[in-house]
């Protein structure tokens, strides 16, 4: 995918996003730590554009919330700035690549202490595969059929995947977990 | 290895910067609603305590539980201590009840040190909570930590901070001294001299005698508390002419560059290091220096206790 392609699927799914939840009223974004931020961003720009309406944007770290803690390093990027009670809200978490789903598990934990959601959809820009958790996206940019030893990176200048290299263990940090 | 904090020296500057980033991400838990993570569920911290201090054992424990890890104190007064058994028996019992961190306050220097060498090989972490006169590791954290948060400049980098009174019988003084450097502050401290250690040598700071000299050039002028239960012999001629030297009354506090801060690590003795009403002005900052604690506390534990074990670093390499 090119930069004008993932231009493409936010606005899809921009579209999507309004038309499953039957206009915005009570949605909120919440981007995931680090590369949902920039991706939910967008999104809200697209649903200005579509809607009209400001949607509140987010964002989560969900590093102390992590079933890996003590097997290999976890640093938070940044802090999490979710400065509302999200009862009854309809939250959209937002990230750029779904991969094993245990950031998104982290993530459903995280999000719990913030308030009890009316709702909880999931927007990625792509869906690799590989999942290790019951969980599935509701918003999808693109399905990317991936091998483990892949690397998928979404930048602004689109996605690309890459070979990983070797230490596996390493290059498992670098690749937006998920 | 297991990673202790025995000295900001087992930091370095790369580790004081990354505690203090994570401590940005617990600041925010604090914060919340439900101030707590399951970052350490599992886990289990112990206090141990040989000099009572209330605040910083409460702000461990916080700390530890925020994160969601179990905590048991061990009060010296009310245990086998007082009935003889020595320190390498009570921690080795400790240990044996199968523990992940220890956190220690004593009297004598060096304690923390013989604790890590006696639990080699054990994976329990040893965190110095003030060993003798000699460190305060994390109280230095906090108090950098303060300084970035609430001084305008949000850096220590070429700041002036003058540390002010009871130089001699304070660890935290030194550790803030070597920190304080380590980010690029340049720091004087201000006291009689018969408040100032035997040897000065190895500490990065200049010194001076007279309290109105340094408050017209002190971006953070941070308060000593008189430690008159250490005091074994008249160091001050009497607290209230110690007050009129060394004290931060009214008109020194106005005579401080605009922006300074007021910082004391507690608890204070109001009317003698610090005047009762500057204690209250919007530039002291003591009871952030408390808030933080606990937040700089999160932060060295969660490092500490969730660095991979040995082991796993082996397979991945």
């Amino acid at each position: 995918m090119d930069a004008d392609d993932v231009r493409r699927a936010v606005w899809r799914m921009a579209h999507e996003i309004i038309e499953a939840e039957k206009g915005l009223d009570g949605v909120v974004l919440i981007g995931l730590q680090t590369g949902g931020v920039p991706l939910a961003r967008h999104l809200a720009e697209a649903l200005k554009k579509i809607e009209g309406t400001e949607v509140p944007v987010g964002s989560l770290d969900v590093a102390f919330y992590r079933d890996d803690i003590g097997l290999r390093p976890v640093v938070p990027e940044a802090p999490s700035d979710v400065p509302w009670d999200l009862t009854d809200k309809t939250v959209v978490l937002v990230d750029d690549v779904l991969y094993t789903g245990r950031t998104v598990r982290a993530a459903l934990n995280a999000l719990a202490d913030h308030g009890r959601a009316r709702a909880v959809r999931l927007a990625v820009m792509v869906d690799r595969g590989h999942r290790e958790l019951p969980i599935r996206p509701d918003f999808v940019g693109k399905n990317l059929p991936t091998g483990r030893a892949e690397l998928v990176d979404v930048g602004p200048d689109g996605v690309t995947i890459g070979d990983l290299v070797p230490p596996a263990g390493a290059a498992d940090q670098a690749t937006g977990r998920a | 290895m297991t990673a202790h904090l025995l000295s900001l020296d087992d930091l370095g500057r790369d580790g004081v910067e990354l505690i203090l980033k994570l401590t940005d991400s617990m600041v925010e838990v604090g914060r919340r609603d439900i101030p707590k993570v399951p970052a350490l569920r599992g886990r289990t911290v112990v206090s141990l305590f040989y000099e009572e201090s209330t605040r910083t054992r409460l702000s461990f424990e916080t700390a530890a539980r925020r994160l969601s890890a179990d905590t048991m104190s061990f009060g010296v007064s009310a245990s086998a201590v007082k009935k003889g058994e020595s320190l390498r028996d009570t921690i080795l019992t400790i240990e044996a009840m199968g523990i992940d961190a220890v956190v220690v306050r004593h009297q004598s220097s060096g304690v923390p040190w013989q604790l890590a060498r006696w639990l080699e090989g054990s994976g329990v972490s040893v965190l110095n909570a003030g060993d003798g006169w000699h460190e305060h590791p994390t109280q230095a954290l906090l108090d950098a930590y303060t300084i970035r948060a609430e001084h305008k400049s949000g850096s220590l980098e070429g700041l002036r901070i003058a540390i002010v009174g009871d130089v001699k019988h304070s660890r935290v003084a030194r550790s803030n001294v070597l920190l304080f450097a380590m980010l690029g502050a340049s720091v004087t401290l201000v006291a009689p001299p018969t408040l100032l250690p035997a040897s000065l040598e190895g500490w990065p700071c200049e010194v001076v005698h007279d309290l109105d000299e340094a408050v017209g050039e002190a971006d953070v002028c941070y308060l000593l508390r008189l430690q008159q239960e250490r005091m074994t012999e008249a160091l001050v001629p009497s607290l209230r002419e110690y007050a009129a030297r060394y004290g931060l009354d009214r008109p020194r506090t106005q005579r401080l560059p605009a922006g300074a801060i007021v910082m004391h690590p507690g608890p204070m003795n109001r009317g003698v290091e610090i005047a009762p009403e500057v204690a209250d002005l919007p530039c002291a900052v003591i009871t952030r220096q408390v808030a933080n604690g606990v937040a700089v506390r999160m932060a060295v534990l969660f490092h500490l206790l969730t660095a991979p074990a040995e082991g796993d670093r082996a397979l991945d390499a």
